[in-house]
């Protein structure tokens, strides 16, 4: 028998309602009943977690690996160990690949590659439409087949409503969510920015809110027509945490996620061109952070993700237009979160937090995860919440840099990563 | 040569970006700099030795005739030797990035270079990078200063003030580099701007930099003191943007009817190439309010007093 015991960590699980200092076992890889490991006889290891939290392994809903095709900006290997860094234990990745990840071949070479190299638990998201055109469906039920939690166009947007409609109903028979990237393509043109103060002084074209605001209602639309979940991506702008919270309200089956960059920047960080200030969607004004922090606040925002988007240096380091949209993510994301949602403005308590990285991302792909429950995998984060550090883009795990925080200083961060049972990560 | 500049002031700058970054003092010290340049031009032998043995070179990634002409004039003027590269010869059409187009151009030491590109922002970006100065000859729909300078450079040559002057500036401003520049110039002169045009080209977000923006040419033509008229550029106009030609001059276009009711020293400008019958009635573009081809004249001042200035920072 393999055993280890953490102890005395404040214990944080949202899905038990459980919020107490204690310790937890582990017996081979899976958490277990403290009383059985302590009557036990045989070699047992040891985890001293005094004023840590101990929670269950944080997941994030949005990560792009690059592979296959982009090999140069990520692999699934650095990106794992970027998550583990980051203390996550398991990460949605992106289907925007190449080739797409819009067959069960490709998808079984990720969770193949995945299973071989990543020290976490990477679960694939398959396309919408065949090679993110947005014009013929993927196969989405030989998708699930091959093991997809979910599927997404991400990084695009499927623009024709009845195809989206259909995708949603077909998701609905094969039982799997629907996230999406919330753009229309002819509201947002070429824009690059947000469409406001900035991209006027700067004249760089203009990204309005209401591209998005559009999609999540044309999403909220579906949703309820098909009475199925439709998950609204990287969400930025006020007007769609309002048609989000409206419609929750009224019990259609939509959620929402947040990046760290959408509520710890405004679009004025862009004054000096910084491409690695651009992302999609864009930076947007202090009004919508100050609707995004009210819709984590009050539950309309459920999930926190990162929308971790690696790029090698010399692809960041062109002109402003040209720069590819994204930053990474991972192993900034808790600690920004942590510092802004926790430290800085109390929006939300500790518990409320770790429920957005755990239970809430496992309820909407219906996966065993995100929970403490005794016989579940021994997935867990260790957070130091008080721990004051710097980011420092050189030391990151990720193969790619780019990034607008480093230099950052940041209270809160992972400082133990436990993926079944063994710890992949340790500060 | 005439000692250029009798404003107490050193220049500090080898770029010049754009006008929102310079000072009141720093506008003023380039206007009469160009003053002094201004002379040079009229003499039989119009070459001054200032920049010699400095290499400028002409990069315009965007084509331009006109801004290139007159820099490569300027430049020959300061007897600097001038090479000009166009987007169509350049490696970047064949996928080498700007940053590498411009560290080339540095091992060549050049100088100065004077960088025209569709991106907003590539100016600074060389800026940052590159020992060599670099001159914005208009990013994107960003700056364009010299011609901000030079048309200030204008209006200060007829007005005895730019501070309480009313300038309407009217067309396309949205995607026009030369009226955020003439904004910023203008308003830090302390005159007071008013942009005139369609709705979907002059959007309500300007009035946060501090102008007013009007939808009825009407309403600014008796106040004006001088009037700005942009090139309405079909080229990269999306047709969404306004109904038509037809329309555009029926609603602002300066028209002769409209010509008269212009106080009688109110200047009309335009940065060209002008679309005659378009943005500007034909016999107003050539008539005695008309100061076009003297825009042309001062920009060849302008810019000969930016290269002096910068050129002489640049190690």
């Amino acid at each position: 028998m393999n055993a280890l015991i953490i102890r005395n960590g404040r214990i944080i699980d949202p899905a038990n309602q459980r919020d107490e200092v204690g310790d937890l076992a582990i017996i081979d890889g899976r958490i277990a009943d403290p009383s059985k490991i302590r009557n036990s006889k045989s070699e047992m290891d040891e985890i001293d977690a005094s004023n840590l939290i101990v929670c269950p392994g944080l997941i994030d809903l949005h990560v792009h690996l690059r592979e296959p095709g982009f090999g140069w900006k990520e692999t699934i290997e650095t990106g794992a160990r970027a998550a583990a860094a980051g203390g996550f234990t398991t990460i949605v990745c992106m289907p925007n690949t190449s080739p797409v990840a819009d067959s069960p071949g490709t998808i079984g070479w990720i969770t193949d590659r995945a299973a071989e190299i990543a020290c976490v638990n990477v679960l694939p998201t398959g396309a919408i439409s065949k090679d993110l055109m947005g014009e013929e469906l993927a196969p989405i039920g030989s998708l699930k087949q091959a093991g997809v939690v979910a599927i997404t166009d991400d990084g695009r947007c499927v623009q024709n409503n009845e195809l989206m409609r259909r995708a949603v109903e077909y998701a609905r028979m094969v039982g799997v969510p629907v996230l999406d990237h919330c753009q229309d393509y002819n509201l947002v043109g070429n824009g690059v920015v947000h469409e406001g103060y900035w991209s006027t002084l700067l004249g760089l074209p203009g990204w309005p809110s209401a591209g998005e605001e559009a999609v999540v209602m044309r999403n909220v639309l579906l949703a309820e027509l098909c009475d199925h979940h439709v998950h609204c991506q990287h969400l930025s702008a006020a007007g769609s945490v309002r048609i989000l919270r409206e419609a929750r309200a009224r019990g259609v089956k939509v959620s929402g996620e947040a990046c760290p960059h959408h509520i710890a920047l405004t679009d004025d960080a862009i004054q000096n061109f910084d491409t690695n200030c651009k992302m999609n969607p864009p930076l947007r004004a202090k009004e919508d952070v100050a609707a995004l922090l009210e819709g984590i606040a009050d539950g309309t925002i459920s999930i926190l993700c990162s929308d971790h988007a690696p790029h090698a240096q010399f692809e960041k380091e062109v002109e402003f237009d040209a720069a590819p949209f994204g930053i990474v993510g991972l192993e900034t994301e808790l600690g920004l979160f942590f510092d802004i949602l926790v430290h800085k403005n109390r929006t939300i308590e500790l518990p409320q937090l770790v429920e957005m990285f755990t239970v809430n991302p496992a309820r909407l792909l219906q996966i065993e995860a995100g929970t403490l429950s005794v016989g579940r995998a021994a997935d867990i984060t260790l957070i130091d919440p008080e721990l004051e550090w710097t980011v420092d883009a050189r030391q990151f795990q990720s193969m790619s840099r780019n990034t607008p925080f480093d230099g950052w200083k940041l209270k809160g961060r992972a400082v133990r990563t436990i993926v079944g049972g063994k710890t992949v990560w340790k500060l | 040569m005439t000692e250029p500049a009798k404003s107490e002031m050193k220049w500090q700058r080898k770029d010049l970006l754009g006008i929102r970054e310079l000072s009141v003092k720093e506008i003023v010290f380039l206007l009469d700099t160009a003053d002094a340049f201004k002379e040079v031009g009229t003499r039989e032998i119009k070459k001054v030795p200032a920049l010699r043995g400095k290499t400028l070179v002409n990069f315009f990634v965007e084509p331009s005739t006109r801004t290139r002409t007159s820099f490569e004039i300027a430049a020959i003027r300061l007897s600097a030797d001038v090479v000009n590269i166009s987007a169509t010869a350049s490696s970047l059409v064949k996928g080498e990035t700007l940053k590498d187009t411009a560290k080339i151009l540095e091992a060549y030491h050049a100088d100065l270079i004077v960088l025209r590109h569709s991106s907003s922002g590539a100016p600074q970006f060389l800026a940052e990078r590159l020992r060599s100065s670099i001159i914005n000859a208009g990013d994107g729909a960003h700056e364009h200063p010299t011609q901000a300078l030079l048309d200030l450079y204008t209006i200060r040559s007829h007005k005895r003030a730019i501070a309480g002057l009313h300038v309407a500036i009217i067309g396309d401003i949205l995607f026009s580099r030369v009226a955020r520049s003439n904004i910023f110039g203008l308003l830090k002169l302390g005159a007071r701007v008013t942009l005139v045009g369609p709705s979907t080209l002059v959007p309500r977000e300007f009035e946060k930099l501090g102008v007013t923006v009007s939808h009825n040419i009407d309403e600014v033509l008796e106040t004006a003191d001088v009037v700005n008229l942009l090139r309405i550029q079909h080229e990269r106009q999306r047709k969404e943007y306004f109904p038509g030609i037809g329309e555009y001059i029926r609603l602002f276009g300066l028209t002769k009817e409209r010509g008269r009711r212009l106080k009688p020293d109110c200047l009309i400008m335009h940065p060209g190439p002008i679309n005659r019958g378009v943005e500007i009635d034909s016999e107003l573009a050539d008539g005695a309010q008309s100061v076009i081809l003297e825009q042309v004249t001062n920009g060849l001042a302008v810019r000969m007093a930016v290269l002096y200035l910068c050129g002489g920072i640049a190690t």
